[in-house]
């Protein structure tokens, strides 16, 4: 039988497209120690560490937990690294929430980070090795066909992607920790931006961000114990599916459904539209908040444009999406997932400040990556499940 | 603790230089072999998990291709750590105890030969104040037997004794790299590489991948006869500077070996992660290992070292002892990091 | 007191020799010869361009050779407008998924010879390659896709392999 698992600490640091004022272990310390200090607890009380974080190119240093086992605490405990590509820091929560349900450990303190200012984010990325095909487009020229084809399908109108960028910007301006301050973003400006990736404009882009996000699992008895109130684990769920493959749908990934689906059923949730308060989606351009409302069950299959449009996503709406400002407004890329993933827990907890979703009960935190073939899930809950 | 077994185990040979076959190449056979064996359907595994290193294949995202080899469709409940596969089976034990899945393929590929490996080895320091040195891997592991031979009783013949013996069980492991039969004397006459390592103190450069099944429970006992049951599995790390830690000894090493409860009975035989002869030396003392257990006789990382793939190989040995019936009680031991850093340990049973 | 140090640069290059795999290789040699050739699926029988030498929802090798057309179809595409490091083609350039014709994935690729506005969902394209004396086993032997002057594909044609 599964223990409990429960989110009794968040804490994540001033992302910014460079952290020059602090180190590596420096930047993953900020966002720890603040998860500590939330739980109430010292590096003493933490029984173990799962750290994420995308390519190791991204930094230079080939698999870095190894020196940063000392500034987080580490030392004499296990320490696990996940690398799971965009969905990483999703995927490096649940390893955390696997050691705690498992029984095995009961805190855990999980670390996702980027510092892409200390190597060449872009270079690391476009890495040309032979004998591929001589086109690299970055992330954008990848995902930029697959929002075609999804404007294609769903005959959504051209200004959806535009409404999600300015909604997300000015969601931003209520979170202190936002890479991305745009006070005066519009939809003239959006447009107005230069198309860098046709049909994705720059200000359509999510930032290239230093930062880093941490947690604190624990188990039911640590949960009583915890000064705050904790946001429960409802469910969890990961699913993969290859990169190429026949019968892949890349704007609506059936990897991306089952884990939906297996998810809500942990939780109990039928109707995801109703009963999900508020959702912390991984949307790096603006487009895909339409397309994960309709993988993710939010909406039917090409209407996911319509909740865009009618307001249903913004932070007084009816089912608040990104209102931190999300993966727009900050893209430490290791540490982007978890950072959706604790948004969810201080929504629930009641804890999101100025970002606030009233009386959110029940939260979604989703993560992606690869080529839209990794997903990361997990819905908590300010009850007991 | 759920009972949890492994099942399969499968190896790609090691070999110098794989220049024909890619990294997912290499590993379809593997993955296919280990399944088969498991007796285990691939579309009824319940999770997959796998360990390998960006910067060792030279290019970002590595594993998403290694995928292909699984045949993930539908999608499958998958995850990856940037670590030996010994770590990849770590967190699949720890995905099994939850309880709503029952088996899991746990594989590792590491290609060493594309990328210069002393130079990709030392990207894993501390980037500020180590890394820009470029310490090398076998001048970090000399520092250490300087360590040891100098604070302990054993001596440079120990280490050799170590080379040769690994070298000839070598002989009879037909995935090996390395395989010799040499005296002591024949070993210590040889020159210095980094005093005071000799080149057979050292280990090689290779390239493999590996896979393994586990299984729960009554599972693990319908598909296998003699099921190799974890009983105990643990990892613990040390700090990271070579210079603020007792190179001569694996506090860390010794706390795992603790907590997986390797001495609660004797061992028959132990799959030790030592890639450099002085290090088993070390290990031996941290596992509390004696006599009575028959060490690496797989000829160990000595005979073949697949960086991110040879912790995972130390546990299938292991596992295979039991699942061919020829040990009751193993040990297997992975390493990650300079000096023996990072250290796991875990203890299989058969019934 | 003098300033703080605040970064320090440390530049790493490293070389790689990449092993191709066997799949690749037969497919560049392929190249070299003005033949695309990808591979066919034991098990589901669609076949795979570039081959991979497994077929990646059956996890089965995949050996079977099978050479595909040189036309195509865009099934969706992009306009770059950054310059790119390593390619050397002025922006503003359309990258495209293109389903050859035999193929049942789409392979990424450049659309040239054609003004931007009118690359289009459905366009039918052809490869491009160099002249027949630079035929080498690499992906540059084949230099871009241009419009092949038939009718559009229907969507209903190429909309699975989106
Ligand atoms: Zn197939």
């Amino acid at each position: 039988m599964a223990e409990r698992c429960a989110v009794i600490g968040v804490g994540q640091t001033k992302h910014a497209a460079k952290r020059g004022d602090v180190s590596m272990p420096g930047l993953v310390r900020e966002a720890a120690a603040r998860a500590l200090e939330d739980a109430g607890l010292t590096w003493r009380g933490i029984d173990a560490v799962v750290i994420g974080k995308a390519p190791d190119m991204f930094e230079g240093v080939m698999m870095p937990e190894l020196f940063l086992a000392d500034a987080l605490g580490a030392v004499g405990k296990p320490i696990m690294r996940v690398h799971t590509a965009g969905s990483v820091g999703g995927s490096t929560a649940l390893v955390a929430a696997y050691l705690v349900q498992a029984g095995v450990h009961e805190r855990v303190l999980t670390v996702a980070f980027e510092k892409q200012s200390e190597s060449n984010a872009m270079w690391a990325l476009t890495i040309s090795v032979p004998f591929q095909p001589p086109v690299v487009a970055g992330a954008g020229g990848y995902f930029a066909p697959h929002i075609r084809a999804y404007i294609r399908r769903s005959e959504a109108p051209a200004h959806v992607g535009m409404l999600v960028a300015v909604k997300d910007r000015l969601n931003a301006l209520r979170n202190p920790y936002a890479h991305l301050r745009l006070p005066d973003i519009s939809l003239e400006q959006v447009a107005a931006s230069p198309m860098l990736w046709d049909p994705i404009r720059y200000l359509e882009a999510c930032p290239s961000s230093d930062g880093a996000c941490a947690m604190v699992l624990t188990n039911g008895d640590g949960a009583k114990r915890s000064p705050g109130a904790p946001a429960w684990v409802w469910g969890t769920a990961m699913r993969s599916e290859p990169v190429i493959a026949y019968g892949r749908d890349q704007v609506n990934p059936r990897a991306g459904r089952e884990c939906a689906a297996d998810l809500y059923g942990q939780a109990g949730i039928t109707n995801p539209r109703r009963e999900i308060d508020v959702a912390a989606l991984y949307v790096p351009f603006s487009w895909y908040a339409p397309m994960w409302l309709e993988n993710l069950g939010f909406a039917e299959e090409g209407r996911g444009w319509k909740l865009v449009e009618d307001g249903v996503t913004a932070i007084d709406g009816d089912l608040p999406v990104n209102p931190s400002g999300g993966v727009l407004s900050s893209n430490p890329i290791g540490a982007s997932g978890m950072l959706r993933f604790a948004e969810a827990a201080l929504q629930v907890q009641g804890r999101a400040g100025e970002h606030q979703v009233d009386g959110a009960r029940v939260a979604l935190g989703h993560a992606y990556g690869g080529g839209s073939q990794f997903f990361a899930m997990w819905i908590v809950g300010s009850e007991k499940p | 603790m759920r009972e949890v077994a492994i099942v399969s185990f499968a190896q790609a040979p090691s070999v110098r230089r794989e220049t024909e076959r890619n990294e997912v190449e290499m590993l379809t056979p593997v993955i296919a072999e280990a399944i088969e064996r498991s007796a285990i359907s691939r579309k009824e595994i319940g999770f997959t998990i796998s360990g390998s290193s960006d910067y060792l294949a030279g290019q970002p995202f590595s594993f998403v291709t290694a995928l292909d080899a699984v045949g993930a469709w539908p999608p499958i409940r998958e995850s990856h750590v940037e670590m030996d596969g010994a770590w990849a089976l770590y967190e699949a034990w720890v995905r099994l105890q939850i309880g709503d899945v029952d088996s899991a393929l746990v594989y590792a590929f590491g290609k060493s030969s594309p990328g210069d490996l002393g130079e990709v080895l030392a990207l894993q320091l501390d980037p500020y104040y180590l890394a820009p040195l470029w310490p090398d891997p076998v001048s970090l592991a000399a520092l250490q037997a300087r360590a040891l031979l100098e604070s302990t009783g054993y001596t440079e013949r120990d280490m050799a004794e170590v080379a040769a013996r690994s070298r000839r069980d070598a002989q009879s492991n037909p995935n090996a790299q390395v395989a010799s039969d040499f005296s002591v004397d024949d070993l210590l006459a040889e020159p210095y590489l980094v005093s005071p390592l000799r080149k057979h103190d050292c280990p090689p450069v290779s390239d493999s991948a590996a896979a393994v099944v586990l299984a729960a429970g009554d599972l693990a006992r319908r598909v296998c006869e003699r099921p190799a049951w974890v009983r105990g599995i643990d990892h613990r790390i040390d700090p990271h500077y070579p210079g603020v830690r007792n190179l001569a000894e694996s506090p860390s090493a010794a706390l795992a070996a603790r907590e997986a409860g390797v001495g609660d009975a004797p061992v028959d035989v132990a799959e030790v992660h030592a890639p450099f002869s002085h290090q088993e030396l070390i290990l031996r003392d941290a596992l509390g290992l004696d006599g009575r257990t028959a060490i690496n006789p797989s000829g160990g990382a000595l005979a073949a070292n697949p960086v991110m793939a040879a912790g995972l190989i130390r546990i299938g040995e292991a596992a295979r002892r039991i699942m061919e019936g020829n040990a009751r009680r193993a040990v297997a031991h992975a390493t990650s990091g300079p000096c023996l850093q990072q250290n796991l340990v875990c203890v299989l049973e058969g019934d | 007191m003098s300033e703080p140090v605040t970064s320090i640069r440390r530049p790493v290059r490293l070389e790689y020799d990449f092993t191709a795999g066997r799949a690749m290789s037969r497919f560049l040699l392929g190249l070299a010869e003005g033949r695309i050739l990808g591979q066919g699926c034991p098990e589901c029988a669609r076949v795979y361009l570039p081959p991979r030498g497994t077929c990646p929802t059956c996890g089965v090798p995949a050996e079977e050779e099978v050479e595909v057309s040189p036309r195509g179809t865009v099934t969706t595409f992009c306009v770059v407008n950054i310059p790119s490091q390593v390619l050397v083609v002025p922006v503003p350039y359309v990258c495209a998924n293109i389903l050859l014709d035999g193929a049942d994935v789409p392979i990424f690729h450049l659309i040239q010879e054609c003004p931007i506005e009118e690359v289009r969902m459905g366009l039918r394209v052809e490869a491009v390659w160099v002249p027949a004396g630079e035929l080498k086993a690499t992906f540059e032997s084949i230099r871009h896709f241009r419009p092949s002057d038939e009718p559009d594909a229907a969507y209903d044609s190429y909309r699975e392999h989106l």
